[in-house]
This record gives C-alpha cells, sequence and structure tokens, in this order.
C-alpha cells in the first residue's frame, strides 16, 4: 500500500462512505434517547444530541452530522451547525453536568454554517459560548474528530479534556480550499494547501494538538474497541475530583 | 534612505508627518456613507464628521486618546520565526512591525482611565489585519491572568480579520485558549468589556469578542463572523446591505449598545465605577 497524502485524507474525511452520526451512536452505545431544540427558536438538525448508554453508564452524546442524501443534506447544511445547533449542543452540555454525566462530542463538519440568517442569530455568539463555558464544565468531556474537523466551527465542540481524530480524519484552521484561494488565490492548489495545513492525524498528535488516532468504526470488531477505549477514558477521567479535572483541562489548552 | 529600507512601509511616526504634509484641502471619503469631506473636518478622534464611522486607528494611537496612562505588557512577544520560518510571512511580520510599532496584533497593559485602573487590550487592525497569532492569543491570555490576579476589569477593543491561516491549528487553538482566561476571569467576579471596532470578524468574534459582561461597539462597524465574500458563494445571493454592521448586530441583541469614540473615555469610566470589584 503506498502512504496516503494529506489530500488523500482529506478526500478519505469526506467520503460518503464515512460511517454516519446515526450508525456510530448505535454501534457504540447499547441505548440512545434523542433529544431536539435550543429552547428559543430552532431543532438544528446538523447535530444530533441526547443522552445513551456507554458500558450501562449514562452519558451525554452530541454529533454534527452530515446527510445521506439530498434532502437531508440540505436540512442538515451539509454537517455545518447553524447557531442554534451550537445553542442545543450547549444546553445538553449544561444538562450533563447538572447530572454529572460525562459528554461524548462526535465532529465531522466543513465548519459553521456561513449564512445571513446564522449572522442574524449569532454564529459568533454561539460559538464563543460553547468556549467559554466548555473550558468550566465540571464533567468529563471528550471529542472525537470522526471526519472533517472544520474550524471553529469544530472547535467549539472540541475543547474539553481529550481530543481524538478517526485514522481517516482531518482538522485544520480553515478548509484547505479556502486556504489556497486566500493565500494563492487559486482554490485548485488544495493538494499543496493539505500539505501546508498539516491537518492529518498524524501530524497533529505530533504537535499535541490531539490526544489518540482510533481506527475507523466500520463494523461490530471495530466498534467495540472504540466503545472499550472511550469506557477506559471515562473512567479514568472520572476518578479525577474536580478541581483536577479542570486542572487537567486548563493545562490541555494553556501550552498552545 | 538604504537600499534596505527603500520597500518598507513608514512607521506611525513617518506616517502622522506625512499626514501632517498633505493638504488641508485634501478631499476624503467616508467608506461607509460615502460623504466627502476635507481632511481638517475629521477630528482627532478620525470620525466621519456625517455619520461618525470610525477610521481605522493603530493601537498606540487609540491609547493616546483613551488613557491617562499606560505602561505597555510583553512587549517583546513575537510571532516565532523557528515554528514559522515560511519566507513570505516573516516578510509580512516585518511589514506589520514596521507599520505599527508592535510586534504582535494586539498592545496590552495596565492603564488609568479617568482615576479608574485596568487591563487594557488593544488590537491592531493594520497588524496583518488583526489577525489572530499564537503571540496574539498568549498576550490576550496573559492579559486575563495579570487582571485576574490583580483584581482588574479588562476592556478590550477587538480589531481583527479572523485566524492567522499561516499560524495553522496553532491559530485555532487562541480561540480556546483565550477563552479559558476569559473564563476563569469571569470565575472570580471581574468585569470584561468589549468593544468592537471596524472590523471585527471570524475566530475573534466567536471567541473572546463576544464573552464580555457588556458589548460596546462603534458606529457602522463591520461584525461578524463568516466573510460576505463566503457566505454569498454558499446561499447563491448577494447579501443584505449592513447585514454585518453594528446597528444591525444591536437590533439582533448580540450588541449592548454603540459608542461614538469622542464619548467612549466618558461612558467607559462610567462603567468601570459601576462595576468596581468588592
Ligand atoms: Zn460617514
Amino acid at each position: 500500500m503506498t502512504k496516503k497524502t494529506a489530500y488523500d485524507k482529506v478526500q478519505a474525511a469526506r467520503h460518503p462512505s464515512k460511517i454516519t452520526a446515526d450508525n456510530l451512536i448505535s454501534a457504540l452505545f447499547e441505548d440512545f434517547i434523542e433529544l431536539h431544540g435550543d429552547r428559543h427558536n430552532k431543532d438544528d438538525e446538523a447535530i444530533k444530541a441526547g443522552i445513551g448508554t456507554l458500558n450501562h453508564q449514562p452519558v451525554t452524546i452530541i454529533a454534527t452530522q452530515k446527510g445521506t442524501d439530498t434532502k437531508e443534506n440540505i436540512d442538515r447544511h451539509f454537517g455545518s451547525p447553524e447557531p442554534q445547533g451550537y445553542r442545543k449542543a450547549l444546553r445538553l452540555m449544561k444538562e450533563a453536568e447538572r447530572f454529572n454525566r460525562p459528554i461524548i462530542t462526535f465532529v465531522n463538519t466543513p465548519g459553521a454554517y456561513p449564512g445571513v440568517d446564522a449572522e442574524y442569530n449569532g454564529q459568533g455568539d454561539a460559538i464563543a459560548q460553547c468556549l467559554i463555558e466548555g473550558a468550566q464544565l465540571s464533567v468529563p468531556y471528550l471529542s472525537v474528530i470522526y471526519g472533517e474537523g472544520g474550524s471553529g466551527g469544530a472547535l467549539a465542540l472540541a475543547c474539553g479534556d481529550q481530543v481524538w481524530m478517526f485514522e481517516n480524519s482531518t482538522y485544520s484552521v480553515l478548509s484547505p480550499e479556502g486556504y489556497a484561494a486566500i493565500l494563492w488565490k487559486d482554490a485548485k492548489l488544495v493538494e499543496q494547501a493539505s500539505e501546508d495545513l498539516k491537518l492529518t492525524p498524524e501530524q497533529l498528535i505530533k504537535e499535541e494538538i490531539i490526544d489518540k488516532i482510533v481506527p475507523e468504526v466500520n463494523d461490530i470488531t471495530s466498534a467495540k474497541k472504540l466503545q472499550k477505549l472511550l469506557t477506559a477514558e471515562i473512567d479514568k477521567l472520572q476518578a479525577l475530583s474536580t478541581e483536577d479535572l479542570l486542572n487537567q483541562r486548563k493545562q490541555r489548552f494553556r501550552k498552545f | 534612505m538604504t537600499q534596505n529600507n527603500l520597500f518598507q512601509s513608514p512607521t506611525p511616526e513617518q506616517l502622522t508627518e506625512r499626514m501632517d504634509h498633505i493638504p488641508s484641502n485634501t478631499m476624503m471619503a467616508c467608506p461607509y456613507c460615502q460623504t466627502k469631506f476635507f481632511k481638517t473636518q475629521l477630528d482627532e478622534f478620525r470620525q466621519c464628521p456625517e455619520c461618525h464611522y470610525g477610521f481605522r486607528l493603530l493601537a498606540h494611537d487609540r491609547i493616546k486618546l483613551l488613557c491617562d496612562s499606560f505602561e505597555e505588557t510583553e512587549k517583546d512577544l513575537a510571532p516565532s520565526a523557528t515554528d514559522f520560518p515560511d519566507e513570505k510571512y516573516q516578510n509580512k511580520i516585518k511589514q506589520a512591525k514596521a507599520n505599527t510599532g508592535l510586534n504582535e496584533s494586539v498592545l496590552t497593559g495596565i492603564a488609568k482611565i479617568a482615576d479608574q485602573d485596568l487591563a487594557l487590550g488593544v488590537m491592531d487592525p493594520y497588524f496583518i489585519m488583526g489577525s489572530l497569532g499564537s503571540q496574539t492569543g498568549e498576550k490576550i491570555t496573559r492579559l486575563f491572568e495579570l487582571a485576574t490576579k490583580k483584581k482588574l476589569p479588562v476592556v478590550l477593543f477587538t480589531a481583527s480579520g479572523g485566524a492567522r491561516m499561516q499560524e495553522r491549528i496553532f491559530s485555532l487553538m487562541q480561540m480556546a485558549k483565550v477563552s479559558r482566561a476569559v473564563s476563569e476571569h469571569k470565575k472570580a467576579g471581574l468585569f470584561y468589556l468589549t468593544v468592537l471596532t471596524d472590523p471585527t470578524t471570524g475566530g475573534v468574534t466567536a471567541s473572546f469578542a463576544m464573552q464580555g459582561n457588556i458589548t460596546m461597539a462603534e458606529p457602522h462597524a463591520l461584525i461578524g463572523f463568516a466573510g460576505q465574500r463566503v457566505i454569498e458563494q454558499t446561499i447563491h445571493q448577494k447579501a443584505p446591505k449592513d447585514f454585518q454592521r453594528a446597528e444591525t448586530l444591536m437590533k439582533n441583541g448580540f450588541v449592548d449598545l454603540i459608542t461614538p469614540r469622542d464619548k467612549q473615555k466618558e461612558v467607559i469610566a462610567k462603567l468601570l465605577r459601576w462595576h468596581q470589584a468588592k
């Protein structure tokens, strides 16, 4: 097998065969009840969230999701959350904290949705609140980037104790297309941009941006493997006092 | 002039000197209301005489207009040449330093405004568009940490084109790092005022610009998350006029008040007095 280039990873992360949030949730959690809405004016379908059980323990699950057909993709803006999506996520994270439930997020988004209504509804504010509140959540908060980790829209749901990435996933400050367009005024230089951005899990773990690379989930065996890793990590984080947990989270981000 | 600095931008001092040599009958146009006026009609605050739009300001100039005293902190923090050796980027930094008299896109320090002590940060739109570099984030983080330690309020003037792409994912991480420092300051019960100036966009809007206890903006400042061009490409139509202006954000509930520069000192002093730490 030839070594994958950064752009190969970009394409693999975006591939239509990538596991969906629905399948990922049902493969990893024995039980799941979906919960809807931001309690202000909308339920954003780009984010699927609720409570499920991991190794029979309740956890709050928040996943960005793309669609599997045109209609779903339009409803979900191809996995790009609107402000209401981030507010739904934050509402449920605060609920998790209230009932001492760990939080696991699954991220696969090109970025927060760029639209006029999204601006009117305070896209910047919605992400900013996820970041400031996420810093102080007193429960274990673990994130798995399972496809595209695009910009602030991904970071909003990945500012906790651990950030893991699937083998075929990416995480970057902006898309390679955007990078190429801005720096070289040529979106076609996307392969070079992918290299320069160092957006692969292998490069990001070297720079300590992420903590672990986990295999793709595509069958029962791989699902069981991730389930075990998640359970072990949650156990480890739950054994810490709140003070130690928050201190460790502080150190994680302070070093950047 | 030596061969070496032939292509460098002028320093702030040189710029001021040149401005003074511009004949007073030179016409200027307001980028917001398009009104044309003589350079002499521009007040010391560099505001449009018609609509009070604030022309972009060097951070050092803003400090002079606002503070009774100012002691700079972390002056030497600058973008790393070893972490980001790209020659084009390093040249940009050199140029930005010369243009602004700063080593990074934010000026931080301990200030006094009308007898009130505060930690003050001012982003400079002339330093690579006020983009969020690693050391920009570090300076703001240290400002909040210092303020938390000294029990001081923080006032932060934002001006930013967003993330600094040349610093890749490290630029993105600054949003989380600064947010954490803001959260500690908040937990300590201290007051944080943001003043959003033209332009405040991208990752800065999606983090510390929107985390203040009170959010002030300058008249007609462009404030938003996504760029207008990106939005128009996504929705395949033109965005409405002024959809990302301060007045629109206030109407939609994301800005507390809009204050022109000539009134800012008075209003900021009052807000600081009303939020004194117990
Ligand atoms: Zn005007």
